[in-house]
C-alpha cells in the first residue's frame, strides 16, 4: 500500500473498486429487498421531517449521554438486527428445505454462502451484544444507586461505533457482498487470494469498528461498577445481576483483544501482503483459530452472563424471597469467568493437538457445567416453597432451565475429544450452540425486556402478545432445532446449501415449521410493544415498582428522572428495595439539591459516522476517503478534548418540580 | 455527607445528601479506567507476541534475524525511550506541585525523545525494506514489522497527547482535569516503555543469539 501507483484510470483513483455492478440489480432478491428498504427509509425520514422531530432526536437521542437513553438505544438497534439476522435464518430454512435431489433451491451458492455468514455475525455482534449491553447499560446504574455511568462520554461513543459496525453490515446488503467463509472468517480461507472480493472487507472493517465500540464500553461498565455504587453497598451487597454484568465485561475487557488483533493481522494480509495466515512464505493460518476462539468461546459468556443475572432478579422477585445461594451464586460466576477463558482449543480438537492438551481442553470444558447447574440449582431452590408468581418473566425463567439444560448437556458431550472428532462441524454442533444462546441468551434477553420494559417506558408490554411471543419462541425453537440434532447425530455437516439424500428432507422441512413458529413469537414480541404502547393507560405503571421488586431500580419512578435519585440511596442489605420498604421506608419530600450531571455531546456521534466513513473507504479501495476520514478522526477526536464544558448542574427547581410531580402522580 | 434532616425512617439513614459538585469521584474512575483500557491493550500487544513467537522461526527462506538486526542501532533506540521515560518522570513532581511550566519542558522533552525513537525505528524499517527484507517477504518478517510497528504507532499517538497538553497547559493552567489527564498519559508513556522492553528481549535480543 506504501507505494501505491495512482492507476491512470482517474475512476478508479477516486471510487476504488466500487462501481455500479456493486449494486445488486442483476440479484431479483436483494434488488426487492433494496426497494423496500429504500421506501421504508425514506417514509421513516419523511415521518421525521414531517413532525419536526429531527431537533428532538439529536438533542434528546443521538447527542445523549444519559445511560438509559443510550441503554434503550442499543436494545433498539440489536431487536432491528434481530429481524435482519432471523430474516437470514429463515431464507437458510426455505433452502434447506426444499434443495434435496434434483431440486437445487431457489438460492444459489454465492448468496446462500453470505446469508450464513452474514446470519452468524449479525446474530452475535449486532444482536446479542447490542441487546446485552443495552439491559446493562440501563439497568445497572439504576440498580448500583448511581446517577450516570463513570464515563457518559464514552458510553455515548460506544454506542455510535456499535451502531456504525452495523450499519457498514447493512450496506453490504447492497452495495457489493458480504463475507462467504463463515461467521467468524477462517483463514487462510478470508485470505485475499480465495476471498478477493470486498465480503471479508466488509465482515473485518464493521467488526473492528463495533469491538472498538464493545471493548469502551465494557471498559466503562467495570469502572462504574467498582467506583460508584451507592455509600454502603459493598460487593457482596449488589444485586446478583450487576455481579454478572461486572464478570461479563471483565471477560469482555480480556478478549476483545484477541479478536482485534487477530482481524488486524488478517486486515494487513488482505490489505498489505504480510503473510500471517496465508498458506505461504510460513504462515500460520490456525493461529487465527486459536486467537478468534480465544474471544469466541468467552464470548458466549460475556453473553449469557447477564442472562444469568436477569433470571436471577427475576426468579428472586416472582418468588418473593431472597434468591438462594447469593454468595454461591456470585462464586459460581467468578468460576464460570475464569474457566471459560480455559477452554477455547475446544472448537477445533480436530487440529492435532495430541491427547494430552485435547484432554486438558475437554476436562476444563465439563468442569465449566459444574457451576453452571450450581446456578440451575440456586433459581430451583429459590423457586421451592416460594410465592410464585407466573407472570411473563418468570414463564421465560422456567423455559429457561427446561432448555437450557438440555444444551448445556449436549455441551458436556461435545466437549469430550473422541465425540467431538465425531460430531465435528456437524448440524449436531449447530443444534448445541442454538439450543444454549436460544435457550440461555435470547430467552434471558426477552426476559429482561419484558421486566424492565415498565421501569423504561412507565407501562407493561401487552401481555397476551407476550404470551404469543413467549409460545412461539419456546415452541419454535424446540420443533425447530431437536430435527437438526437428530440430523447432526446421523452426520450431517454445517453450512451445506444443497442434500443428495433426499431421506433427509423431513428433518428440515420440519425445522422451517419451526422456524415459522419462531417468526410468530418475533411477530408476537412486535405486538406486545405495539399494543402495550397503544394500551399504556391501561398498563400504566404509576408506582415506579410494578412487581412488588427487591433491587434499587424500584425505588424511583417510571421512567426514573434523568438523574435517577434525587438523593443519592444508602444501603444496609442486599435487595435494597425490599429492605427499604420492609423497615418502612418514606421517601423525602423536600430538601432537594441542585443534582450534577454530564452533558450532551455530538462528538461521539460525529466520530462514529467518520469510522464508518472509513471503513467503507478503505473496502472500497478509495484510499484519499479513507485519509481524509481518519484525519478527521483524529481532529475530531482531539478537539473534542478542548472542550472543558462537560457538566451542568439541573436546578433544584426542576428536581423539586420532578419529585413533587411523582408525589401527585400517586406513588408512594 | 450528612443525614438527610426529614428522614422519618427512625435512626436508619437511607439517603446522602451530596455537597455541591462533590458526588463525583472522576479523576479516581478515571484513572481505573485508563488502567484497564491499558491491560486490554496489553492484552492487544499479548497477542501480537504470541504471532510473533509461533512464526519467530518461519523465515520462508528469506533473512534471519542476525543478518538483519543492527543491535547498536536498538540500543540507541531503547536508550531513547528509557531516557524519555526518565524525562517523563521529572514532569511528575512539578505536576503535583503545580508549576505548569517546567511541566511543559519536561513533556517537550519527553516527545522529542519519543520522536528520536520512532525517527531511528522508521530509518530501520526504511533501510529493511530497502534491502528487500519487508513485512510481505516471510511470516516472521510480517510479525516482526506488526509487533515493532504497533508500539511505533502508539508512541505516535503518544507524541500526538503530548502536544496536545502541552497546548492544553498553556490554555488552562494545571487544572484538575489537565492533571487527570497528564497522570494518564503518564501511564501510557511508562507501559509503551515495559512493552519496548519485551519487544528489545524477545524480538532482538532473542532473535540473534539463537
Amino acid at each position: 500500500m506504501s507505494n501505491t501507483v495512482i492507476p491512470p484510470d482517474t475512476g478508479m483513483a477516486i471510487f476504488g473498486r466500487l462501481s455500479p455492478q456493486a449494486l445488486p440489480l442483476h440479484e431479483p432478491i436483494l434488488l426487492a429487498t433494496f426497494l423496500i428498504v429504500l421506501l421504508a427509509g425514506a417514509a421513516v425520514l419523511g415521518l421525521i421531517t414531517r413532525y419536526r422531530l429531527w431537533t428532538y432526536l439529536w438533542r434528546e437521542w443521538i447527542t445523549s449521554v444519559d445511560h438509559k437513553k443510550i441503554g434503550i438505544m442499543y436494545v433498539i438497534l440489536g431487536i432491528i438486527m434481530l429481524l435482519r439476522g432471523f430474516a437470514d435464518a429463515i431464507m437458510m430454512r426455505l433452502q434447506q428445505a426444499v434443495a434435496f435431489g434434483a431440486n437445487q433451491g431457489y438460492l444459489p451458492a454465492h448468496h446462500y454462502d453470505q446469508i450464513f455468514t452474514a446470519h452468524g455475525t449479525i446474530m452475535i455482534f449486532f444482536v446479542a451484544i447490542p441487546l446485552v449491553v443495552g439491559i446493562i447499560n440501563f439497568v445497572m446504574p439504576l440498580q448500583i444507586g448511581a446517577r450516570d455511568v463513570a464515563f457518559p462520554f464514552l458510553n455515548n461513543l460506544s454506542f455510535w461505533l456499535t451502531a456504525a459496525g452495523a450499519g457498514l453490515v447493512m450496506i453490504s446488503l447492497f452495495v457489493g457482498e458480504f463475507a462467504r467463509t463463515g461467521w467468524l472468517s477462517y483463514a487462510p480461507l478470508a485470505e485475499l487470494a480465495y476471498s478477493p472480493d470486498t465480503g471479508v472487507d466488509y465482515y473485518l472493517w464493521s467488526l473492528q469498528i463495533a469491538g472498538v465500540g464493545t471493548t469502551l464500553s465494557a471498559i466503562n461498565m467495570v469502572a462504574t461498577i467498582i467506583k460508584m455504587r451507592a455509600p454502603g453497598m459493598t460487593m457482596m451487597k449488589m444485586p446478583v445481576f450487576c455481579w454478572t454484568a461486572l464478570c461479563s465485561n471483565v471477560l469482555a475487557i480480556a478478549i476483545f483483544p484477541a479478536l482485534t488483533a487477530a482481524f488486524f493481522l488478517l486486515l494487513l494480509d488482505r490489505y498489505v501482503g504480510t503473510n500471517f495466515f496465508t498458506n505461504d512464505l510460513g504462515g500460520a493460518p490456525m493461529m487465527y483459530w486459536n486467537m478468534v476462539w480465544i474471544w469466541g468461546h468467552p464470548e458466549v459468556y460475556v453473553l449469557v452472563l447477564p442472562a444469568f443475572g436477569i433470571y436471577s432478579e427475576i426468579t428472586s422477585t416472582f418468588t418473593g424471597k431472597r434468591l438462594f445461594g447469593y454468595s454461591s451464586m456470585v462464586y459460581a460466576t467468578v468460576v464460570i469467568t475464569i474457566l471459560s477463558y480455559l477452554v477455547w482449543l475446544h472448537h477445533f480438537f480436530t487440529m492435532g493437538s495430541g491427547p494430552s492438551v485435547n484432554s486438558f481442553f475437554g476436562i476444563a470444558t465439563m468442569v465449566i457445567s459444574i457451576p453452571t447447574g450450581a446456578k440451575i440449582f440456586n433459581w430451583l431452590f429459590t423457586m421451592y416453597r416460594g410465592d410464585i408468581r407466573f407472570e411473563l418473566p418468570m414463564q421465560w425463567v422456567v423455559a429457561f432451565m427446561l432448555t437450557f439444560v438440555v444444551g448445556g448437556m449436549t455441551g458436556v458431550l461435545l466437549a469430550i475429544p473422541p465425540a467431538d472428532f465425531v460430531l465435528h462441524n456437524s448440524l449436531f454442533l449447530v443444534a448445541h450452540f442454538h439450543n444454549v444462546i436460544i435457550g440461555g441468551v435470547v430467552f434471558g434477553l426477552f426476559a429482561g425486556i419484558v421486566y424492565w420494559f415498565p421501569k423504561a417506558f412507565g407501562f407493561k408490554l401487552d401481555p397476551w402478545w407476550g404470551k404469543v411471543a413467549f409460545w412461539g419462541w419456546v415452541i419454535g425453537y424446540w420443533v425447530a432445532w431437536t430435527p437438526i440434532y437428530f440430523a447432526g447425530l446421523m452426520g450431517t455437516t454445517r453450512r451445506v446449501r444443497h442434500f443428495e439424500d433426499v431421506a433427509l428432507q423431513p428433518y428440515f422441512v420440519l425445522a422451517l415449521v419451526g422456524a415459522f413458529i419462531i417468526l410468530v413469537g418475533i411477530l408476537g414480541f412486535v405486538m406486545s410493544i405495539v399494543m402495550g404502547f397503544l394500551r399504556r393507560r391501561e398498563l400504566a405503571d404509576t408506582t415506579g415498582d410494578p412487581w412488588d421488586g427487591r433491587t434499587l431500580e424500584w425505588s424511583t419512578t417510571s421512567p426514573p428522572p434523568a438523574y435517577n435519585f434525587a438523593f443519592t440511596p444508602v444501603i444496609h442489605d442486599l435487595d435494597a428495595w425490599y429492605d427499604m420498604k420492609s423497615r418502612g421506608y418514606q421517601r423525602p419530600v423536600s430538601g432537594f439539591r441542585p443534582v450534577h450531571m454530564p452533558r450532551n455531546t455530538g462528538a461521539g456521534f460525529i466520530l462514529a459516522v467518520l469510522a464508518a466513513v472509513m471503513g467503507f473507504a478503505m473496502i472500497w479501495y478509495m484510499w484519499w476517503l479513507a485519509l481524509i476520514a481518519f484525519v478527521g478522526l483524529l481532529v475530531v477526536a482531539v478537539g473534542h478534548t478542548f472542550n472543558m464544558k462537560r457538566d451542568f448542574f439541573i436546578p433544584v427547581e426542576t428536581v423539586t418540580r420532578i419529585e413533587e410531580a411523582r408525589l401527585s402522580g400517586g406513588a408512594q | 455527607m450528612t443525614d438527610h434532616a426529614d428522614d422519618p425512617g427512625r435512626s436508619i439513614t437511607w439517603h446522602r445528601v451530596d455537597e455541591d459538585g462533590h458526588d463525583h469521584e472522576d479523576g479516581n474512575a478515571t484513572l481505573l479506567g485508563f488502567w484497564i483500557y491499558l491491560m486490554s491493550d496489553a492484552l492487544i500487544f499479548a497477542s501480537l507476541f504470541a504471532m510473533f513467537g509461533v512464526v519467530s522461526t518461519s523465515y520462508a527462506g528469506g533473512p534471519v534475524p542476525r543478518e538483519i538486526f543492527n543491535l547498536p542501532l536498538v540500543a540507541l533506540n531503547t536508550g531513547l525511550l528509557l531516557a524519555s521515560s526518565i524525562t517523563f518522570g521529572e514532569a511528575m513532581p512539578h505536576l503535583a506541585a503545580g508549576r505548569a511550566a517546567p511541566v511543559r519542558v519536561w513533556l517537550a522533552m519527553t516527545g522529542l525523545l519519543g520522536a528520536g525513537f520512532v525517527g531511528v525505528e522508521l530509518y530501520e524499517f526504511g533501510h529493511l525494506v530497502s534491502e528487500g527484507a519487508g513485512p510481505q517477504r516471510s511470516a516472521f518478517l510480517s510479525a516482526f514489522f506488526t509487533l515493532v510497528g504497533t508500539h511505533g504507532a502508539h508512541v505516535t499517538v503518544g507524541m500526538i497527547w503530548i502536544a496536545v497538553m502541552l497546548a492544553q497547559i498553556a490554555r488552562n493552567g494545571l487544572t484538575p482535569a489537565m492533571r487527570r489527564r497528564v497522570m494518564c498519559l503518564s501511564m501510557f508513556w511508562h507501559f509503551l516503555d515495559i512493552i519496548w522492553i519485551g519487544v528489545f528481549t524477545f524480538v532482538y535480543l532473542y532473535g540473534v543469539v539463537r
